[in-house]
């Protein structure tokens, strides 16, 4: 057969200029628009500044080291409040997910913090803790932590049953089982789930240093605000965005190395 | 040895399983049976009627309700390394090779690693998939996947090989190759088969004795002796008039059982 094959077969990859250049595309055709919007003087520049506006002030902030200093502070912020988190939740989810105690122990507690939105225990965290990096963590480790134990539950729950009774059946112990065959077979979704949970993580970080602190990504956003800076805000914006999504190909980039199996067996 | 314990034994075997508000559910009634040493014995019965549950319960990795389940005449606790178990569902490791799934079954084993790269290699060669060792399994086809799972089985050479419906994944040509490889790998290993399967015809061509069962609860309805010659093949022995003969009378068995 030399028909064409289509672009659009359910489930069928395409040839990766096409899956890259679709991708492009789009993210071009938003920043053409937003040059002609912008350039043609449709919206005034209080509202929307023009991309080379954002350029020089991006230019200013890492000339001044502003930049690198906001950049530092929430990376910091994030990567220790997210190990926290991460830290806490990796042995409780193992647990809940291969122990009915634990689960039974965990799942009501965690299930009536989880509905607390994490957001609403700034006022609070920052009369416990102040306005410093140990609120964020605070903020941080609220906002992620109970998700992402049941998440890691999940993951380890999905391990299919008959690969647990055949290791049984060779002599292993319980441990064993857990070492050489759940947690194998877990980790490639427990690290999807490291993925997800950062990416929130960005979030309310910024909804943290956005009500308050003195240095910060979110910080510099909410000072520009005060000054009608919007090329401030927009270029903060991009830059959380940006960072974001490094620390995600980050993630997608190590589980394509390490967990190749899980991909094909998809 | 002595002949007269059988290798693997039930008596009055009852499991049941609770269901929700209260009720219960009896899977399997009072099952008494036994597998002599080196015989090849299949459970053969309708979907559901707990031929799963009966082997389970054998491999020790389901309860049971009443009764005793004894191997050497000894009652079981729990999975053993003398028993192993090929399951229906793919079961090998997706992180590991071929190779490494096959050394997977000798983690506990006391044999020196060379004596356990001889042993991975000769159960591949067993099933046919040498040249595979370094393979994934998700590079594999379905019925490699299952040859790779027995090799791994009988790698541990267990007493008794727990089968349940270990082909019952695969399309009927693929089925057909792999019951004589289990025949000729049987005939080799002189090993110990409880093999589980709703296929009459493959029970009459790989076993030396059949238990029918019946569905609602899960009972032996009859025990059927296959007096057909060995070595058998797949080929040959359907060919058989008498294969034919045991194939009617298990059939009208079975069909007595749906119409009830
Ligand atoms: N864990 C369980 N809880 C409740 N009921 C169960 C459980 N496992 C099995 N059963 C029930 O026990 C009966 C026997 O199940 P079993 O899986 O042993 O049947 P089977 O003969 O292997 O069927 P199939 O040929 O479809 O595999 C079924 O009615 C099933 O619904
Ligand atoms: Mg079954």
């Amino acid at each position: 057969m030399d028909k064409r094959p289509s672009l659009l077969e359910l489930r069928t990859t395409i040839p990766a200029h096409w899956y890259w250049g679709a991708g492009m595309s789009l993210i071009a055709l938003f920043l053409l628009s937003w040059v002609i919007l912008s350039g043609l003087g449709l919206v005034s520049r209080i509202f929307l500044p023009s991309p080379l506006a954002v350029g020089q002030e991006l230019i200013r902030q890492i000339e001044s080291g502003i930049l690198w200093q906001d950049a530092l502070a929430s990376l910091y912020r994030i990567t220790l409040g997210w190990l926290f988190s991460t830290l806490l939740a990796l042995p409780i989810g193992i647990l809940m997910g291969n122990f009915h105690f634990f689960e039974g122990l965990f799942e009501p507690f965690i299930d009536l913090v989880r509905y607390m939105p994490a957001v609403a225990f700034i006022p609070l965290t920052i009369l416990w803790l102040g306005i410093g990096d140990t609120q964020k963590f605070a903020i941080l480790f609220i906002g992620t932590f109970f998700q992402e134990v049941l998440m890691i539950a999940d993951n380890v729950k999905t391990v299919p049953r008959e690969w647990i009774q055949v290791s049984y059946t060779f002599g292993l112990n319980k441990w064993e089982v857990l070492r050489k065959v759940i947690l194998p077979a877990a980790l490639p979704g427990i690290w999807d789930t490291f993925r997800i949970t950062l990416g929130w993580a960005w979030t309310y970080l910024v909804v943290a240093e956005l009500v308050a602190a003195n240095v910060g990504l979110g910080y510099r956003i909410m000072r520009a605000q005060r000054f009608l800076e919007t090329e401030t805000i927009l270029l903060g914006i991009l830059i959380i965005g940006f960072m974001g999504l490094v620390t995600d190909y980050l993630f997608k980039l190590t589980y394509k190395r390490f967990f190749g199996w899980a991909i094909q067996s998809r | 040895m002595n002949a007269s314990i059988p290798k693997l034994e039930f008596e009055h075997v009852w499991k049941r399983f609770s269901l929700a508000r209260g009720r219960e559910l009896i899977a399997v009634q009072d099952v008494s049976l036994f597998v002599q040493a080196n015989e090849f014995v299949s459970l053969l019965g309708p979907s559901g009627c707990g031929k799963s549950t009966l082997l389970m319960m054998s491999a020790g990795l389901e309860t049971v309700s009443e009764g005793v389940i004894r191997v050497n005449g000894r009652p079981i606790h729990g999975p053993g390394r003398e028993r192993g178990v090929v399951f229906q569902s793919y079961t090998l490791f997706p992180w590991l090779n071929v190779a490494e799934n096959v050394r997977f079954a000798l983690l506990k084993s006391k044999l020196e690693r060379a004596e356990q790269d001889q042993q991975v290699e000769l159960y591949l060669q067993r099933v046919g998939l040498r040249e595979f060792a370094q393979a994934m399994p998700n590079q594999l086809s379905g019925g490699m996947r299952q040859r790779v799972a027995i090799a791994r089985a009988l790698a541990a050479q267990p007493e008794i090989l727990l089968m349940d419906e270990p082909f019952g994944a695969l399309d009927a040509q693929t089925r057909l190759l792999m019951q004589d490889l289990l025949l000729q790998v049987w005939q080799q290993e002189q090993t110990t088969v409880l093999f589980v399967t709703h296929d009459v015809e493959e029970a009459i061509l790989l076993s030396d004795r059949i238990y029918v069962m019946s569905a609602r609860p899960g009972r032996i309805k009859a025990e059927i002796p296959v007096d057909l010659p060995r070595p058998r093949s797949l080929l040959e022995t359907e060919a058989l008039p008498r294969f034919a003969e045991l194939r009617q009378q298990i059939l009208a068995l079975l069909r007595a059982e749906v119409q009830l």
